[in-house]
């Protein structure tokens, strides 16, 4: 116990270095408008405080205060709260996902099951698995012809392989002694599927779902940067349009903390499937 | 607009909507007036680029028999009734893309000042996040209708850089409007020829930034593809790009030149008018398909973006229309820059202040001779090949020909091709014979 405070206090001493180093960053820098024309130094913005380069730690407070306390504003069709975008991002990352896993799963299970099938499949998954999911957007355009149904395939095609060989590798590698038993109790395949190898396959399936999930979340931000059309990486790009560094960092907490949710999530999913021998 | 004011301030007036009528009923009036006056204005600035000769030109013969004249060899008539025309309109929800620059005042503002909503139309505008986007976007039938690059709809047409789709150029945004805006470092190289090696950005290939940064770099004996490199880089970044020391300049769209300015990265070196006063950067583009299956709703949008472009040619309407389209829904910028842009009243970067009333213009009219221009500019510098058609090829893309069409049906004299004069850098251009002009440039890859 003691030695869980101690990496508590740890963790708040770098949080505290962090943000001093921030606060020294980020000091005003000597007024420029000494001797300057008025009129000149108004049309500059030197009148007043800027909002643009790195922000003070008061005005990141204040970005974060006011994104928070209004999650769900409805500002037009181009301006609206960060719940509604990273509603609209988990959206096209659930879909995309969904659909990657009722693809990946049983064709990873014909795979694991067959090493005919999966030496046939082999070359071309080794070909695809390494295609940044980006370098499909373009194609995904032209032939999908639909920017939010190209930002959810893009989701897809990057969340299939994790899962895919994943699953192979469970499936075939489910202790022989398992199957002999089965095959002496008689069982159909279809139950041996689901009541001997899909149980004892399940914690590496998760183990590559959420991997999958991971890239997924990685993934959205920069589709949704190239495509725009709300989601937290419009977000982004539409306040690096506004060059507001305050709202772009405010963003990137954003998406550390729902990234880190999460996996936590797809972790105690695991924890609940997996058994002790 | 008294939208905007206070209307608890006792000293603000509560007229109309634009404050520049006694009431609604008279500004109404006048609204309907205005694209009326937005077509002459543009026909009698194309027949006179200096207010001089107009001047002279009125004092000396009356105003009606300047009408007359006028009327006579350009049916003025004809054209104000196409805007006028309302028909059912055969979709009422239209979809309109943009990109956040000021070049797409009119089609931006005419939503939050409501000029579509008196059109009866209820559009989305839709913020993009670059051209090659927009391009894809109309292509796929995403979008109804879309700010472009005044040369992205001749492109597309061709099918030079995507297969391709025949386009319509509706009306042309904005005239004037760009900079180019160096680095702070190269505050003492004000001569192009001390420009040797540097590094420019613009926004997209097939734009009047690309063509005009050539243009100025060659006619000052730099070659373009050799001397100095051009990247394609998206607005915002150039100004990030320019911080980061890695690019030396560009000649990119406002707001991001004044912004530049603001944020004191950099200085704007020259404004694009004084390359060529006049000339026009972006369009309002239209797939060729859909103007034929949504005729009425098409001139509903038409008439709603020539009112929005009447009103923004007022210059004391420009601050309002700062205010209008700086929200993040928009353009997501400063009031302050925006103001700068519209009112010509700006910062340099330098520490001086300057006033420059037309740094921005909206002169609505798709002159065919400008998309010839670009044309030439296009074969210039090797984007297209070959035997170029270049008169037929604008009028199937300029709607400037359309309305010659329809006015031919209607038994009246078709309009002169192009009264306004063109001259870049000193140097006239004559848009009936585009390939001598390509010839006798000494910088080309033609």
């Amino acid at each position: 116990m003691r030695e869980r405070a101690k990496s508590w206090v740890l963790s708040l001493l770098l949080l505290a270095v962090l943000l001093f180093a921030w606060h020294l960053a980020s000091l005003p820098k000597a007024s420029a408008t000494a001797g300057m024309d008025p009129e000149y130094a108004k049309m500059m913005g030197l009148d007043k405080p800027k909002s643009d380069g790195l922000p003070t730690l008061s005005q990141m407070g204040a970005t974060v205060w006011k994104q928070l306390s209004n999650p769900f504003y409805d500002g037009g069709s181009n301006d609206k709260g960060i719940g509604i975008q990273l509603a609209y991002s988990l959206g096209r990352v659930g879909l995309g996902f969904l659909l990657a896993a009722l693809i990946a799963i049983p064709l990873g299970f014909v795979i694991g099951l067959s090493p005919m099938v999966h030496r046939a499949l082999d070359p071309f998954i080794q070909v695809l698995k390494p295609i940044s999911p980006l370098a499909w957007m373009p194609l995904a355009l032209y032939t999908i012809k639909d920017s939010a149904t190209s930002s959810i395939f893009v989701i897809f095609i990057c969340s299939i392989w994790p899962m895919l060989i994943n699953t192979a590798h469970g499936v075939s590698s489910v202790r022989r002694e398992w199957l002999n038993v089965a095959r002496t109790l008689e069982a159909g395949t279809m139950r041996t599927c689901f009541e001997v190898i899909l149980p004892a396959a399940a914690p590496v399936i998760l183990t590559g779902a959420r991997i999958s999930m991971g890239i997924a979340w990685l993934v959205i931000v920069a589709a949704e940067m190239l495509v725009g059309n709300l989601g937290v990486g419009y977000f982004v790009w539409n306040e690096w349009n506004n060059l507001s560094l305050a709202n772009v960092i405010f963003a990137i907490l954003v998406i550390g903390v729902v990234g880190m949710i999460l996996d936590l999530l797809f972790g105690a999913l695991q924890r609940a499937v997996t058994f002790v021998e | 607009m008294s939208l905007f004011k206070n209307p608890y301030d006792p000293n603000a007036r509560l007229a109309c909507t634009c404050g520049a009528h006694a009431s609604q009923a008279a500004h109404e009036a006048d609204a309907a007036r205005l694209s009326e006056r937005a077509i002459e204005t543009a026909v009698l600035k194309a027949l006179f680029p200096r207010d001089a000769e107009r001047r002279r030109f009125l004092r000396a013969v009356g105003a009606n028999t300047a009408m007359g004249a006028i009327a006579s060899l350009f049916p003025l008539g004809a054209l104000q009734a196409m805007a006028q025309e309302k028909g059912k309109l055969e979709k009422k929800d239209v979809k309109i893309g943009f990109i956040p620059i000021t070049c797409a005042t009119p089609l931006i503002m005419s939503l939050p000042l409501g000029f579509y909503e008196k059109q009866g139309l209820n559009v989305t505008l839709q913020k993009t996040a670059g051209w090659a986007l927009i391009r894809d976007k109309v292509m796929n039938k995403e979008y109804d209708a879309s700010h472009m690059l005044a040369p992205m709809p001749l492109a597309i047409s061709l099918g030079v850089g995507s297969s391709a789709l025949p386009m319509n150029v509706a009306t042309i945004q904005n005239s004037n409007g760009q900079a180019i805006t160096l680095a702070m470092k190269h505050k003492d190289k004000r001569d192009p020829k001390q420009w040797k090696g540097f590094k420019f950005a613009v926004p997209f290939e097939y734009s009047m930034h690309n063509f005009l940064l050539r243009y100025y770099l060659a006619e000052h004996g730099l070659d373009p593809d050799k001397d100095v490199q051009i990247r394609v880089v998206p607005p915002p970044e150039m100004v990030a790009n320019l911080r980061a020391d890695n690019l030396d300049g560009y000649l990119g769209p406002d707001p991001f030149n004044q912004r530049a300015v603001y944020d004191q990265i950099g200085f704007i070196h020259l404004l694009t008018k004084e390359i060529w006063d006049g000339h026009p950067c972006c369009s309002f583009g239209v797939r060729t398909e859909w103007v034929k299956e949504n005729p009425n709703t098409f001139a509903a949008m038409y008439r709603a973006v020539l009112n929005a472009a009447a009103m923004a040619a007022g210059p004391e309407n420009r601050t309002t229309i700062a205010n209008a389209i700086a929200p993040a829904n928009y353009l997501n910028q400063p009031v302050p820059v925006l103001e700068q842009v519209l009112t010509g009243k700006y910062a340099d970067g330098l520490g001086n202040v300057k006033t420059v009333p037309n740094r921005i213009e909206f002169d609505p009219v798709p002159w065919n001779a400008l998309g010839v221009w670009i044309l030439t500019q296009m074969k210039r510098w090797g984007y297209v090949k070959g035997d170029v058609q270049y008169k037929s090829i604008v009028d199937q893309v300029y709607l400037m020909t359309d309305a010659k069409k329809r006015m031919k049906e209607e038994g009246i004299a078709s309009p002169a091709d192009m009264p306004k004069k063109i001259i870049v850098m000193g140097k006239p251009f004559d848009a009936s014979k585009p390939e001598a002009y390509v010839q006798s440039f000494a910088i080309k890859k033609a």
